[in-house]
């Protein structure tokens, strides 16, 4: 079948991708400053992964409840009604390209997981990229079995589905998602024994002026504290789960104190009975659309890469900016901070005004004090170097390709690979369904000379798979009438 | 205290509503994703690997790893945590890369 290209319509002075706080932030106020935009995202409802509610079928009376700030979201969702914006949901955006006149054409592919047979491409004066994130995942003996699922993918589930992965989960991995996770999990019916934290949370002390500038960041952690204390889920620091077991799924996880390093200490292991894992080594920020088009990262501190972004949030490539997760990981409120930023940033480029130099410079105060606790949160739960000694031979590293780790030790070893690149070259390792984004950290740290790891390149040609009649249909005039009009095939010329 | 998410925000779902996993019926609520429905019955599997033959179910719940590929209504390599469930749909077990029956 020939997939046709719709156009939604003309050339927008904006479009955002990705409708989450940050790019909800953006489009908003951009559309009240006078801007046409076009809010395009995968979901069919705005509010991001940190926002993600119920489909208004299942008829959720108090969708806050398993949300902090919500009133946020529902200002956002109310204004974003209230404007002209375009918001097309289902529209998986794959490629962005700069057009020889100057504006970029933004390619999608449609319908909820991408597959319906409309490709969609849609033409602005300057783009926005809000792609928030995605989790990262350290392998481990039996990680691979059901029942074991990311932390934030537990989160997801419950948020958008109201299931939970079993009755009985343990909470494992690093960073203040997890505590959020237990949280929600505990409050949601499930037993929560424990939450298995691999760093400690000493680091943060280190680093006071971060801390007293963002009380809020506190205030949060004492909510889940609280919360767990009341559902009596222990949080176990400085251990990590080294072993998962059961035959069909989960029966129980062997939970390991660590030393310093992440090292598993030995003789240390307690077996936990659950019927679930939910586990998660924090998020890495999803740029590949941006680094394909050539942009500058800069290495964050918890080995991942972010985009580079000048002080109004404008990426190296002119005309794009970035907002939220992809200039590093550091929640809700940052990311709508930089999304606002970054919408003003583009209005005054568009309009040839500044529109209130006292909010842009409220929002950059706004913006460095958060970026400074979320560098001290990033550091406090990098990796410890000591963690691949948990790892077994047969320990599959690349869920797609089913990789182990003792292949990937081999290209290493025996054939002197250095990098996650040639480790895939050499072993599939990244090469599968996820492109890598499951194993790319791991096979970055097995890869890594004297334990020192680059962050994965996050270089990706396509950010979603697309089928080989929408790359031919590139070549076919686009069809006039919005993307609501049914889809007529077009000669070829 | 909330005993399921379900008590836990209140929700009034429209009436459920019945799909299958090779060939046993689950209920799901409308507004689940075929994942949802098939966690909400309890089924944690329904892909097994093209190398190891080893069951695989939901593990990001964003579309991001593609663990939970499914064969929906004959169309194999769909991701259930996106796909709405529909009544009457029919999910099956993928058996590893969803493409047997071509020969490839």
């Amino acid at each position: 079948m020939t997939a046709s290209v719709s156009e939604p319509s003309g050339l927008y002075d904006l479009v955002v991708v990705g409708a989450g706080s940050a790019g909800l932030a953006g489009a908003v106020i951009a559309s009240e400053l006078g801007l046409s935009v076009a809010l395009v995202d995968a979901s069919t409802q705005s509010g991001g992964q940190f926002y993600r509610h119920p489909a208004p079928a299942l008829g959720a009376v108090r969708p806050e409840a398993l949300h902090h700030d919500w009133s946020t979201f529902s200002n956002l969702r109310r204004r974003l009604g209230a404007s002209g914006i375009a918001h097309l949901t289902g529209h998986h955006v794959w490629s962005l390209a700069k057009e020889a006149d100057e504006t970029w054409t933004v390619h999608a592919v449609t319908g909820a997981d991408g597959t319906a047979k409309r490709p969609v491409r849609i033409r602005a004066r300057t783009l926005l990229l809000a792609t928030g994130a995605y989790e990262r995942q350290l392998p481990f003996p039996g990680w691979t079995l059901p029942g074991v699922v990311g932390a934030a993918g537990a989160q997801a589930m419950l948020k958008s589905g109201l299931v939970l992965p079993g009755r009985r989960i343990v909470v494992a991995g690093s960073g203040p998602l997890l505590l959020a996770v237990a949280a929600s999990l505990a409050a949601a019916g499930a037993r929560v024994p424990t939450v298995v934290e691999a760093a400690g949370y000493l680091r943060y002390a280190r680093t006071p002026r971060a801390l007293v500038a963002n009380p809020q960041k506190a205030a949060e952690a004492l909510v889940h504290g609280a919360a767990l204390l009341r559902h009596r889920v222990r949080v176990r620091l400085r251990s990590a789960v080294t072993e998962v077991h059961g035959t069909d799924r989960v029966e129980a996880v062997t939970v390991t104190r660590l030393d310093r390093d992440w090292r598993p200490v030995p003789g240390t292991g307690r077996r936990i009975a659950c019927d679930a894992l939910a586990v998660g080594h924090g998020l890495v920020p999803q740029i590949e659309l941006a680094t394909a088009l050539g942009c500058a990262t800069r290495p964050l501190p918890d080995c991942t890469l972010g985009l580079a972004l000048d002080g109004l949030q404008e990426t190296s490539v002119r005309g794009l900016w970035a907002a939220g997760e992809t200039g590093g990981v550091g929640g809700a409120e940052l990311a709508w901070t930089e999304g606002e930023l970054a919408g003003r940033a583009v209005v005054a480029r568009l309009l040839g005004r500044r529109s209130d130099a006292g909010r842009i410079a409220g929002l950059q105060r706004r913006r460095d004090r958060m970026r400074a606790f979320a560098d001290v949160m990033a550091s406090a739960h990098a990796p410890g170097p000591g963690w691949p000694v948990w790892l077994t031979d047969d320990t599959d590293v690349c869920r797609c390709e089913e990789v182990t780790v003792g292949c990937v030790r081999e290209a290493v070893a025996d054939l002197g690979a250095r990098d996650a690149r040639t480790v895939k070259l050499l072993t599939r390792a990244g090469m599968g369904w996820c492109q890598g984004r499951m194993c790319g950290t791991a096979v970055a740290c097995l890869a890594a000379r004297d334990g020192v790891a680059e962050p994965p390149s996050e270089r990706r040609p396509f950010a979603v798979p697309v089928s080989l009649s929408t790359l031919a249909a590139l070549d076919e005039p686009a069809e006039p009438g919005g993307v609501e009009a049914e889809a007529s095939s077009i000669e070829g010329p | 205290m909330a005993r399921t998410p379900t008590d836990l925000v209140g929700a009034q779902p429209d009436p459920p509503f019945e799909i299958t996993f090779d060939g046993r019926s689950v209920t799901a609520l409308p507004g689940q994703s075929v994942a949802a429905a098939l966690w909400g019955a309890g089924i944690l599997a329904w892909r097994t690997t093209r190398d190891g033959g080893r069951p695989r179910g939901a593990f990001c719940g964003i579309g991001q790893c593609y663990d939970c590929l499914a064969t929906v209504n004959g169309e194999p390599n769909r991701r259930a945590c996106l796909v709405p469930a529909h009544p009457g749909d029919a999910i099956t077990t993928q058996e590893g890369h969803g493409h047997d029956r071509l020969g490839v």
